[in-house]
């Protein structure tokens, strides 16, 4: 590697090491419960399902695992007509679920399973 | 038409994984729709090779159960608009595959892509046996080593049995990728030579892939070789492969570093 390189790059192995470092830590907290995200995101689109009729292949589901915190986005395309007062029910169901989360399964849940 | 290419070994850690990442991202640089599929069920990791760990949200036995349709399930690679990923489940095991489900999954993948290169999981049981099934090529990945060779000849052996297309009575198409190559070792005569490797699997040879730094360095980054540096001696030869499996004629050599003048000076000293 020539002098430059050293302050240009880091060097791969630093780079992977971090990489792994943070995929472990990830899959590590979650192999009490490999499918804690997957869950949230039934019980979400279960939630959403009671009020408007989604089709499946109009929800984006996209994760980013990241230092600390990992983001799950739900991208769902809502047809015609469904209005902001419909949009404030929905909250206080979400509201809801996540309070029942850990404890009894919500109605949300039940109907997902 | 779509050609679905299983990358698989017998044998674990010879490669087969930077080769898919390498092979599949070399087609999709030339233009081709590429999916890159990872079978290894339980032990994923190709998303890491890819580069892509971080944004795994559903996998293939989802896919397979129905539990999510398979654009939800495609990861589509940063650098590359042409290449996509379909990661296995890390936390299931292979029997969640059906025979039923995969083989939708597969049509569905032929539909969508040019090339579909599935990643065979290591040994000769369900796994690999599902990996290779539904392929039209087969890719034979082999050190220069004799236990790899060995597996490499019972994997040629299934190949030539229990996939859809040694059922329908028909040949399946093979090529053998050399991988972790040393011909300086090889000339020494401490190494099987490409010749040797020839003889015993009678299959014909795709690439030499040179034993070179850049594979690991790749793979510490999380980009195909390919792609990482196209210029190394590894990623010129998987360049090559990719265009022998689009029928290009390419003439075989064997890719060697660029030296500068002063490693050059160094070798000739040391040698």
């Amino acid at each position: 590697m020539s002098i430059l390189g050293i302050f240009q790059k880091r060097n791969s192995g630093a780079v992977a090491r971090d990489r792994l470092q943070l995929i472990l830590a990830h899959e590590r907290a979650e192999s009490g419960r490999p499918d804690l995200v997957m869950q949230l995101r039934d019980e979400i689109l279960a939630v959403i399902a009671n009020h408007v009729s989604v089709e499946a292949d109009k929800v984006k589901v996209t994760l980013e695992r990241g230092e600390g915190v990992s983001t799950l986005g739900l991208d769902i395309e809502l047809p015609l007509g469904v209005s902001g007062k419909l949009d404030a029910k929905l909250a206080a169901k979400l509201a809801e679920v996540a309070a029942n989360r850990g404890g009894q399964k919500s109605a949300a849940s039940k109907k997902a399973a | 038409m779509a050609k679905v290419l299983v990358v698989t070994s017998g044998k674990g850690g010879v490669g087969k994984t930077t080769t898919t990442a390498a092979l599949g991202a070399a087609l999709a640089q030339g233009g081709q729709s590429v999916c890159v599929v990872d079978f290894d069920v339980g032990l994923r990791n190709l998303d890491l090779v890819m580069g892509a760990e971080r944004r795994v949200v559903y996998d293939l036995i989802n896919v397979v159960n129905g539990d999510a349709k398979l654009p939800q399930a495609l990861i589509k690679d940063k650098r590359l608009d042409t290449l996509h990923l379909l990661p296995a489940s890390q936390t299931r095991d292979k029997d969640a595959l059906t025979d039923v489900g995969v083989a939708r999954v597969m049509e569905e993948l032929r539909e969508r892509f040019d090339w579909v290169v599935c990643d065979s999981p290591a040994g000769i049981e369900r796994g690999a046996q599902l990996a290779m099934h539904h392929a039209d090529v087969a890719v034979v990945v082999t050190n220069p080593e004799v236990s790899s060779v060995r597996d490499s000849d019972r994997i040629i052996g299934l190949l030539d049995s229990k996939t859809a297309k040694a059922e329908k009575g028909e040949e399946m198409e093979k090529h053998l990728i050399l991988t972790r190559y040393d011909p300086m070792r090889a000339d020494r005569g401490d190494m099987l030579k490409t010749e040797d490797v020839l003889d015993i699997l009678s299959i014909p040879l795709l690439a030499i892939i040179p034993e070179s730094q850049e594979v690991l360095r790749a793979s510490n980054l999380g980009c195909p070789v390919t792609l990482n540096n196209p210029l190394c001696a590894p990623a010129r030869a998987y360049a090559d492969a990719a265009r022998r499996l689009k029928g290009e004629n390419v003439p075989m050599s064997m890719p060697t570093e660029r030296k500068s003048f002063l490693d050059k000076l160094f070798m000739r000293r040391a040698a």
